[in-house]
């Protein structure tokens, strides 16, 4: 729906889609996920109908998610391009954190920080999806270390995926106005002016 | 719901003991080798008693079959044909579970009770709460359990836990042609060995030994060798095994710290939220566009 | 064990326990939010399955150790609960076994349930391609028509000198060594009242020689020890055997020895299982055991290591041999080159006019044993021993030290054997060697000593006591002979020996007690004195119609009929091609099996493994299913002599019946027709006594009580005319009771003593160790619950142990007494001056086997049938036994060592018994396919590896398999030349479920030991090739 005519297109509906397949893959496989990882999550199996149908589903919700997060990747990874600017903003985030960000530099249509997160969740799902082929013994039967090698690894990075999409998440609700442009494809100009002056200037040309 | 014959001594899983009050008689099987003639009794015994049945296979140009262990194969005699100082011998060793006192594979099983340390010395696994993740063949310093093609479950070796609750010697023990497995308190078991190691010493295997491993924590199965300095030549038992660092590494204390580390994350978040408080379009810039509309 | 289950698992415990655990600390707080409710994961062993099972002792039914066996059944026996059974395990309170059992017996159960197991009664018309089920009323009618028919027209009641033979030869029997005593002794009343002399067991294809040699050496043809005096032993020897294979529990003795400081030597052309837990391991050339052993014995003489108080007692060496015995360029005096056999008649003692023996204390005489021994076996030096045997020097030497250690009296070796020695046309040679080595070094006798002769089937040695081979009856008495035993008078004349020495009890003397006691058990009120008990009825023998000549005469086309109770015979004749066609030209066949073999499927085509044409067959086979160990009562006899009962625990599947059932029906349906139409040489089937209370089904107890036997009349006590030894009608205590005057019946005079008017001693089951291993208390031993044979030899001549640690029993004064009865007369003292050997006439042993052998009075190195070397070093002129008996086709069959330069060797593995465990799935699993061993050199020659497929070939047919290559076969050097030896383990055919493979005997010749017609299974002549994917 058009919620303003004036607001700024954000992402296509195409794109949209994609990124909510990779989120509700990535909730389900963080969910099933754990609750292997430490008996504390054990129960979260319960939603999938048992631990071993978790165990069983796991794996192909992984391959959803690697693809669509493959196409997600291929759309945007030349927008993600690290530039002098986004390096500059990174020295700076410590600012932004504290909520003063009226100093940051401009930013293009991402900033340092969620290019950084780009390719660091792009290396991770590289290697959760390596190791997760290490270690699915239903289709695979690979030497012992590797299998060690990928369960140690799937499991190192699942955590530090999870922490980094915490992040994602979280700065998609702290930063007001943002979540829309994953529901509804746009956003105000105000926000982008404010948050991407750079691609808001490219928009708009203003 | 009545306790269980057998106590428990550690459940995978489990983030709290099992009761512990009870401390009954640690249990072993002692292998002696140098008695082993190899003659399969313990395998056949085995499968007979637990019920298993493998596939009827092939010769594969040695004497081994199963060729090795299976969900239906919870132990198979290994040979190898080996000639130390120009004399031939011929080494069998019985594989199958060791029931480690550290064992990797109830460290590593992520499902809770599905593996089951007895305080007998006993690992069991119990096929019921068995999720099939295969984490257990990771965890296991010496290549034991098998993922069944069946029903996705991993099996192994119980030492007839079954058998044992009630008093009576594992299948394979009570089988035993020779007398080259032999059953008790492992202290029992430890003193007969050393009787055995004598015996091979006074007859020229200087290097005879028991085989407990003290990488995981001594085991519950445990062999005597004419060669213990050389393990390996037994069809590759492995020298100190231990469990793999990238197992330990990550089954310490590291997975609850990264749990912890998780949910910092999740509460760092939120506390950061209330202390800074929502990032907001700043009134300014809200009021340029206004500015810019209304031209 | 179940008040151990009770104490365990109270009776209110019967449902699942769970123990549960804590689910604390699982959930957390998150979880909780979410709504879970998470579940109580519960840890619990697996519920012990036996808790209320019926549990059934029987006895385990493969190899002669003869091990205890638990069933555990589905219910607890109540009427509604179909017994079947679900689990076996060994039995704890076995003094042999102690619970345990090997990878067959362990699988017992999957032999209860194979899938080969038959259930109805079934026929194969002539020419048809498959089994047709019928009633069993249908085949019982039809076989026994055939019989008759076969019988009116082919039975000879007299023959040319007039002399009344009752022999029916165009049928012939096939016993069954797995089947009780009490089967077997059915199968003795129904096949000789039918006239048969063409029957046999398995004996004959396995331990035959045994007791020829044994019995012609000391008395008596088995094992003389036992299973757990094994571990009494210092010294251990096994060769031509594989015990720790073939008798795994048994051998767990050896290791029990080893352990309390034993030494054990494996002298064997493989590495075996048994070399592989031995203090050394000596490879030979299979087929050359006499030049080794011989060498032995010229070691043993030459350094003095000879026990000779033991020698000069209680041997025969300072015997006079009669002028005129010789030995010369391979040969003894008095061969008859034309018919190829002996006159044994030089080869004998010298007798002074009472009829005794002359002798030499001094052994100076140049023609005493002593003397005669030391010359023959002078040519067996280290170095001829080396180049004939491929041993080298070391190893061979290792081997004599190790025995002579054991001359003293304080030491004591014993030897483990089996087939490896039976298998040769020089077999029952092989085995007199060692036996002549245990007497030089006073070994018999003694605990831990003996010649151990480790037995097949499980009731074999039984079957062998049942007499149930081609020439014997019960209790090793002999059958009538038409030549030498045209009457009674005769026969007991002929058959009972004289005394060749003061003093001696020559216990054969009493043969005629054991005869006419048989033959009241034959005859029953028909045999009386005046008709000689019955003598004319029974049948007599020409010539030996052992298993290689009843293959010929099928072969001939002079058989047409073959009753084949639990023997695979085409599997385990010699030459199986010849077998097959064989078989081919009866007229009918039937099978008594609990099992599909290879025998009662014979006519159908397998592609290679039995390539054959049904439709050309026109032999009817009927097949009857028949009981297992598992739903039968009955006793079998280990290789140690002990008759142990055992129970039923299951119903047979389908319609099985047990073979006494089957033979009773059988024999009641063929006496209805001789009853009805009369026939040819009715009398004996009309006479035999069959007075059982139900005909058609006699029960194991009343066949058990026959073989027993009981009084037919009130036995007077010979000192007090006031008492009776036994009164009318009772079971007798022992054959020492016996009467030749028909007031006593009895069936196997060896087991009198097995189920008295105390009950059945058979079934006791008090394992109390009252010395040395021995459990007088557990089963019961013939003769006469004698543990240790010959145990008088144990003592000095005054009647003292040699050993005080090893007393078995001793002179106290009065009596012999101790811990086993002893196997002598209790009451002589040793002043008597009698001998412990009560067997023989002469009281002692045989160094100097006389006439009891067709093949030579000491044994000598004949090369195999199919030698490797194609001349014999010792004496070229004499290359093979002279004394084999070959027929033609068969010698045209061998082939040359040109032609197939290996030395082939059949044996069995121990995952495997016979031809029966490719049909049990658990012994299936543990070794699935067939396969040869091939030694590294020659694989590599080749072009042969691991794992590879490879032809087999000899003269006679070829088999495929893979190939085990494996450095437990050396090559080895004789006379000067690499040789090379293959493996053939044998257990393969195309029924079961096991991978399908060749019979091993495709590749054996049909010849067999000179004396008793074993086949020569190892060692013939093959070749070897790779082949491509099979």
């Amino acid at each position: 729906m058009i919620r303003d005519p004036k607001d700024l297109k954000r992402y296509t509906a195409s794109e949209r889609a994609n990124h909510w397949v990779v989120g509700m893959s990535f909730i389900l496989l963080a969910l099933s996920g754990l609750s292997f990882f430490h008996p504390a999550f054990f129960p979260l199996n319960q939603l999938f109908g048992g631990p071993v149908w978790a165990r069983i589903l796991h794996p192909y919700v992984g391959v959803l998610m690697a693809v669509s997060f493959l196409i997600i990747f291929l759309r945007f990874f030349k927008l993600n391009v690290m530039t002098k600017r986004d390096i500059d903003w990174l020295k700076r985030a410590h600012e932004m954190v504290n909520g003063n960000d009226h100093n940051m530099p401009e930013q293009g249509k991402y900033n340092g920080g969620q290019k950084a997160l780009f390719w660091a969740l792009g290396i991770c799902m590289f290697l959760m999806t390596v190791s997760g082929i290490l270690i699915w013994r239903a289709y695979f039967h690979f030497d012992i270390t590797a299998v060690r090698l990928g369960v140690l690894v799937h499991a190192a990075v699942a955590s530090v995926m999870i922490g980094m999409i915490t992040v994602h998440v979280y700065a998609a609700i702290w930063v007001k106005g943002t979540i829309r442009a994953m529901w509804y494809g746009t956003v105000t100009r105000a926000w982008a002016k404010q948050h991407h002056r750079g691609w808001y200037r490219q928009v708009t040309g203003k | 719901m009545p306790l269980q014959s057998l106590d428990i001594k550690r459940r995978s899983a489990t983030t709290t003991e099992s009761t512990q009050a009870r401390t009954p008689i640690e249990v072993a099987k002692l292998i002696d080798v140098s008695t082993c003639i190899g003659c399969k009794a313990c395998q056949v015994a085995c499968s007979e008693w637990n019920e298993l049945r493998e596939e009827v296979g092939e010769n594969i140009g040695v004497y081994d079959n199963p060729t090795d262990l299976s969900a239906q194969a919870w132990t198979v005699m290994r040979f190898s044909e080996v000639e130390t100082a120009g004399k031939l011998e011929w080494l069998i060793r019985k594989d199958g579970c060791m029931h480690c006192a550290d064992p990797g594979c109830l460290k590593s099983c992520p499902s809770p009770g599905a593996i089951i340390q007895y305080k007998n010395g006993i690992v069991d696994f119990n096929e019921e709460f068995c999720i099939g993740c295969g984490y257990c063949v990771t965890g296991c310093p010496f290549n034991i359990p098998r993922i069944s093609k069946e029903d996705g479950k991993a099996y192994k070796c119980s030492l007839c836990s079954d058998r044992v609750a009630v008093g009576q010697e594992p299948a394979c023990v009570k089988t035993c042609p020779t007398g080259a497995i032999s059953f008790g308190s492992k202290e029992d078991m430890t003193e007969l060995a050393a009787r055995r190691v004598e015996d091979l010493k006074s007859r020229g295997y200087e290097n005879a030994g028991l085989y407990d491993p003290a990488g995981v924590g001594g085991t519950h199965v445990m062999y005597v060798l004419h060669h213990a300095d050389k393990p390996e030549l037994y069809s590759g038992l492995r020298k100190d095994p231990s469990i793999s660092p990238m197992v330990s590494l990550w089954k310490g204390v590291t997975k609850p710290l990264a749990t912890l580390a998780m949910a910092s994350v999740v509460l760092g978040s939120l506390f950061h939220y209330v202390t800074k408080g929502p990032n907001e379009v700043s009134r300014k810039v809200e009021e340029e566009i206004e500015k810019e509309d209304a031209q | 064990m179940s008040q151990n289950k009770d104490a365990a698992c109270p009776p209110v415990v019967t449902r699942r326990q769970f123990f549960k655990i804590s689910a604390a600390g699982l959930g957390g707080t998150g979880v909780a939010l979410l709504g879970f409710s998470p579940k109580d994961a519960h840890a619990e062993v697996r519920q012990y399955k036996l808790l209320h099972a019926k549990e059934t002792r029987n006895t385990c039914t493969y190899c002669s150790v003869g091990c205890g066996v638990l069933m555990y059944s589905i219910g607890d026996g109540a009427f509604n609960a179909k017994s079947e059974i679900m689990h076996i395990e060994g039995d704890p309170d076995h003094p042999v076994s102690r619970g345990a059992l090997c990878p067959k017996g362990a699988g017992l159960l999957d032999f209860v349930h194979s899938t080969s197991r038959l259930k109805y009664p079934e026929v194969r018309e002539p020419g048809s391609s498959e089994w047709k089920r019928i009633s069993w009323e249908e085949a019982i009618s039809r076989v026994a028509r055939h019989m008759k028919n076969d019988r009116d027209a082919n039975v000879i009641e007299k023959n040319a000198d007039g002399v009344p033979v009752n022999r029916w030869l165009s049928t012939g029997m096939l016993a069954a060594s797995a089947s009780s005593n009490e089967t077997g002794i059915l199968t003795q009343k129904f096949s000789r009242g039918m006239g048969l002399v063409a029957i046999d067991a398995q004996a004959r294809v396995c331990h035959g020689p045994t007791v020829s040699a044994l019995a012609s050496s000391f008395g008596r043809g088995a094992m003389t020890n036992s299973w757990v005096d094994i571990r009494n032993a210092d010294f251990i020897l096994v060769m031509g055997g594989n015990a720790a294979e073939a008798h795994p529990v048994g051998f767990r003795w050896a290791i029990e020895a080893k352990k309390r400081g034993a030494r054990l030597i494996v002298v064997d052309p493989r590495f075996n299982r048994t070399a592989s837990v031995a203090d050394q391991y000596v490879p030979i050339r299979a087929g050359s055991d006499i030049v080794f052993l011989g060498g032995v014995i010229n070691w043993l003489i030459k350094n003095d290591k000879i026990q000779w108080d033991y020698v000069k007692a209680f041997t025969n060496a300072t015997s006079i041999i009669k002028e005129g015995y010789s030995f010369d360029e391979g040969l003894f005096s008095g061969f008859n080159a034309e018919t190829s056999k002996y006159d044994q008649s030089t080869w004998n003692y010298e007798l002074d006019d009472k009829g005794h023996i002359k002798t030499d204390p001094s052994l100076a005489h140049p023609r005493c044993v002593w003397n005669l021994l030391k010359a023959h076996y002078a040519r067996y030096t280290p170095e001829v021993v080396n180049d004939l045997t491929g041993s080298p020097v070391e190893g061979f030497l290792a081997v004599c030290k190790a025995l002579g250690e054991t001359s003293v009296p304080t030491k004591v070796g014993t030897i483990l054997y089996a087939l490896g020695w039976t298998q040769h046309t020089v077999g029952t040679q092989n085995i007199r060697t060692m036996a002549m080595i245990q007497l030089l070094l006073g070994n018999i006798g003694m605990p831990g000593g003996g010649v151990n002769a480790l037995r097949g089937h499980s009731n074999i040695q039984g079957l062998s006591d049942l007499g149930l081979l081609a020439t014997s009856l019960p209790g090793y008495l002999v059958l009538p002979n038409e030549k030498s035993h045209p009457t009674l008078q005769a026969y007991l004349t002929a058959t009972t020996p004289k005394t060749l020495a003061d003093g001696q009890l020559n216990y054969w003397g009493n043969t005629p007690k054991f005869f006419v006691s048989l033959m009241k058990w034959f005859w029953g009120d028909k045999a009386t004195k005046e008709n000689d008990w019955g003598y004319n009825w029974m049948p007599k023998w020409d010539k030996m119609y052992d298993v290689i000549h009843m293959t010929e005469l099928m072969a001939q086309g002079k058989m047409n009929g073959l009753i084949v109770q639990g023997f695979n015979a085409a599997a385990s004749f010699p030459d199986s091609n010849k077998v097959n066609a064989a078989f081919s030209k009866l007229k009918y066949m039937v099978i008594i099996d609990p099992l599909a073999t290879e025998t009662s499927t014979f006519w159908q085509n397998h592609g290679e493994s039995n390539d054959v044409d049904p439709s050309k067959i026109q032999t009817e086979v009927f097949r009857l299913p028949s009981t297992c160990f598992a739903e039968e009562d009955g006793s079998i006899v280990n290789s140690s002599r002990w008759l142990q009962w055992h129970w039923k625990g299951a119903e047979p599947p389908g319609e099985a019946k047990s073979d006494q059932e089957i033979l009773g029906e059988l024999f009641v349906a063929l006496r209805d027709l001789y009853r009805k139409e009369g026939g040819k040489v009715a009398d004996p089937i009309l006479n035999v006594s069959w007075a059982y209370a139900d005909p058609k089904a006699p029960t194991p107890e009343e066949l058990a009580k026959e073989s027993n036997g009981k009084a037919l009349a009130d036995i007077p006590d010979p000192n007090d005319k006031t008492k009776f030894l036994a009164r009318k009608g009772e079971l007798l205590p022992g054959f020492a009771l016996l009467q030749d005057d028909g007031s006593t019946a009895c069936a196997t005079w060896i087991f009198s003593g097995s189920w008295t008017q105390a009950g059945n001693q058979m079934a006791r089951r008090d394992n109390t160790d009252v010395g040395l291993g021995n459990t007088p208390g557990w089963a019961w031993a013939w003769p006469a619950n004698r543990r240790i044979l010959y145990n008088r030899a144990s003592c000095d001549v005054n009647g003292k142990p040699w050993d005080a640690k090893r007393k078995l029993i001793a002179w106290n004064g009065e009596k012999w007494a101790g811990i086993d009865v002893p196997d002598f007369k209790v009451d002589a003292a040793p002043a008597t001056g009698m001998n412990p050997f009560i067997m023989n006439p002469e009281g002692v042993g045989r160094l100097f086997s006389c006439d009891k052998l067709v093949d030579g009075p000491f044994p000598e190195h004949y090369e195999p049938m199919e030698s490797p070397l194609g001349t014999n070093p010792l004496h070229p002129k004499v290359v093979s036994s002279p004394a084999a008996r070959v027929f033609k086709g068969d010698r045209e069959k061998f082939g040359n060592h040109k032609d197939f330069p290996y030395v082939g060797t059949t044996y069995r593995l121990t995952e495997h018994f016979q031809f029966w465990t490719k049909s049990v799935r658990l012994n299936a699993i543990a070794q699935p396919q067939q396969f040869v061993e091939i030694g590294e050199v020659l694989a590599k020659e080749k072009g042969i590896s691991q794992g590879d497929w490879v032809k087999v070939s000899s003269n006679r047919g070829f088999i495929k398999a893979k190939a085990v290559v494996t450095k437990r076969i050396m090559a080895l050097t004789v006379n000067k030349q690499p040789l090379h030896q293959i493996g053939i383990p044998l257990h393969w055919g195309w029924i079961g479920v096991a991978k399908k493979g060749y019979l091993a005997n495709r590749l054996t010749a049909s010849v067999g030991d000179c004396n008793t017609q074993t086949p020569e299974y190892k060692a013939f002549l093959v070749n070897v090739e790779k082949i491509s994917g099979v």
